[in-house]
C-alpha cells in the first residue's frame, strides 16, 4: 500500500467563481438531434432545497466510450435557488461491466455542497432501459425497490427528472467507490 | 455478482470513498452543523469497479492561461497581504506522479473576505483580488501557485466561530474516482482545535497532512514567503474489496 490518500474537505459556499465561471452544464449544443435534458433539484433532510451545491457528471458517448473524440463526458452544473440543476447532454450506450457483464447505459454523479465534507457519488440510469436496468449488475445488487428506484430518472416529456436527496425516508442511493 | 454487497458506515460513519477509509472525514460530523441535515443516513451502496470510474475528464487538454496560476496578477494593481508561492507535487496511492491534470483554487483575501456575494463578513474587499485560480501539473505531478496569504474569517456554526486560514483545492487525477476537492492549511494556525471541518479528519497524523508545511528553499528573496503541500490521490485502479 502506497502513501495515504489526503483527506477530503468541504467545498464550502464560495466555490461560484472558481470553479462555475464557465457553464459546463451543456455537453453537447441544445439543438444536437440526440440532445436530452437531465433536470433535478438537490434536497437536504428537512425536504429543503439545496441551492449551494455542485453536480457533476461524468458519461459515455452513445456508443458506449468514455472519452471519445469530441465529446468530453464531463459536466458541471452549480444549483441554484431553488435547489435545481441541470445538462443537456447525448444518452450513454451500454458500458462493460464486472465479470462479463454488461452495464445498462447510466451517468456517474459527484456531489458536492457544504455540509458534505467528501463528495457523494450516485448514478443516473434511464426510464426506457427496462431488460438492460433489470440486468444491471450495479441496479439488481440493491434489494429494496424503493432504494434501486432513486436512480432511474423520470421521464416528463421535454426533460429526464434526476433529483437528489442526500437524508430522509426517500434518500437516493449513494454508493462507495 | 455478489448478491447484495451493502456495507455498514462504521460507527460516525467513517466509511467512505478512498482506499484508506482511516484518513477520510464521515459524512454527519454533528460539530459541523451544516452536515446534520446533509449526511446520507443508510450504508453506502458499494460500487464495483468499472470503466466507469477508473475513467476520467482528460483535463489536460483544458486551455489554462499562462497566468491562470498567479492570483496576484489578475488585475490592474496587485492585492494587498503577504505574497506567497504555493507549491507541490500530487502523486497516486502507488506513489506516481499525476500528470496535466487540472487543479482549481479559491480563497479568501488577506483580510479574510470572499469576492462571494453571499460573503457577508465586514471585512473589506480587495479590488485587486478575486481569489480564485487553477493550473495543470507538470511530467513530474508538480504545480505552483502565486497568491497572498488567506485570511482567517468568521463563520456562523457555533459561538465565536472562526475558520483557520485555508486555500481550497480541486483535483481530478486520472479517473471519476481520484476526484478530490480538499482544504490547505497553514502551519501553526491557532484556530485549528476550534475547527470542525478540520477536525473531522479522524487522527492527528491525517490532520496534518492537511497542514503546508513552510518552504524556506522556494521562497524567493526580497519577494515572497513559500508553502509546501503535497497531495496524494486515489490511483485509476480500485482496492480489491477483498483486501478492505
Amino acid at each position: 500500500m502506497g502513501p495515504k490518500t489526503t483527506p477530503s474537505q468541504t467545498i464550502g459556499p464560495f466555490f461560484h467563481d472558481a470553479l462555475l465561471d464557465e457553464d459546463r452544464s451543456e455537453l453537447v449544443a441544445p439543438d444536437h438531434p440526440a440532445a436530452i435534458r437531465i433536470e433535478g433539484t438537490v434536497y437536504d433532510g428537512a425536504g429543503d432545497p439545496v441551492p449551494d451545491a455542485m453536480v457533476e457528471i461524468w458519461q459515455a458517448d452513445p456508443a458506449g466510450l468514455y472519452d471519445h473524440e469530441d465529446f468530453s463526458g464531463f459536466g458541471r452544473s452549480g444549483t441554484v435557488e431553488g435547489g435545481s440543476f441541470s445538462f443537456v447532454t447525448v444518452k450513454p450506450g451500454p458500458v462493460a461491466g464486472p465479470d462479463g457483464w454488461t452495464q445498462a447505459p447510466h451517468i456517474m454523479v459527484s456531489v458536492f455542497a457544504r455540509g458534505l465534507l467528501k463528495r457523494l457519488v450516485t448514478r443516473i440510469y434511464f426510464p426506457d432501459e427496462g431488460d438492460a436496468n433489470a440486468n444491471d449488475p450495479v441496479l439488481s445488487s440493491i434489494e429494496d425497490p424503493g432504494l434501486r428506484g432513486t436512480l432511474i430518472a423520470r421521464d416528463e416529456g421535454n426533460a429526464l427528472r434526476f433529483d437528489i436527496r442526500l437524508q430522509g425516508e426517500h434518500q437516493t442511493a449513494f454508493f462507495e467507490l | 455478482m455478489r448478491e447484495k454487497e451493502m456495507r455498514e458506515q462504521a460507527p460516525g460513519g467513517a466509511a467512505g470513498p478512498g482506499r484508506d477509509d482511516a484518513s477520510q472525514p464521515p459524512y454527519l460530523y454533528p460539530d459541523y452543523v451544516a452536515t446534520r441535515l446533509r449526511a446520507p443516513k443508510r450504508p453506502l451502496i458499494i460500487l464495483p469497479s468499472t470503466l466507469s470510474d477508473t475513467t476520467g475528464p482528460a483535463y489536460g487538454r483544458a486551455p489554462v492561461g499562462e497566468l491562470d496560476n498567479d492570483l496576484t496578477r489578475q488585475h490592474e494593481g496587485e492585492p494587498l497581504g503577504e505574497r506567497i508561492i504555493v507549491t507541490g507535487r500530487v502523486t497516486d496511492g502507488d506513489g506516481r506522479p499525476v500528470r496535466g491534470s487540472l487543479i482549481e483554487i479559491w480563497q479568501a483575501n488577506a483580510a479574510g473576505r470572499y469576492t462571494h456575494h453571499l460573503d457577508r463578513h465586514p471585512a473589506p474587499l480587495d479590488p485587486n483580488f478575486s481569489g480564485a485560480g487553477r493550473c495543470l501539473t507538470d511530467d513530474e505531478g508538480r504545480y505552483r501557485f502565486v497568491t497572498v496569504k488567506p485570511g482567517a474569517y468568521p463563520w456562523k456554526n457555533h459561538p465565536n466561530a472562526w475558520r483557520p486560514a485555508h486555500i481550497h483545492l480541486s483535483l481530478f487525477g486520472e479517473a471519476f474516482r481520484s476526484r478530490l476537492i480538499t482544504q490547505m492549511y497553514f502551519p501553526g494556525d491557532p484556530l485549528f482545535s476550534q475547527d470542525p471541518i478540520f477536525n473531522s479528519v479522524p487522527g492527528t497524523e491525517a490532520r496534518e497532512r492537511l497542514i503546508s508545511s513552510f518552504d524556506l528553499e522556494t521562497t524567493e528573496p526580497e519577494w515572497a514567503l513559500a508553502y509546501r503541500f503535497d497531495i496524494v490521490l486515489e490511483g485509476r485502479d480500485a482496492t480489491p474489496v477483498e483486501n478492505r
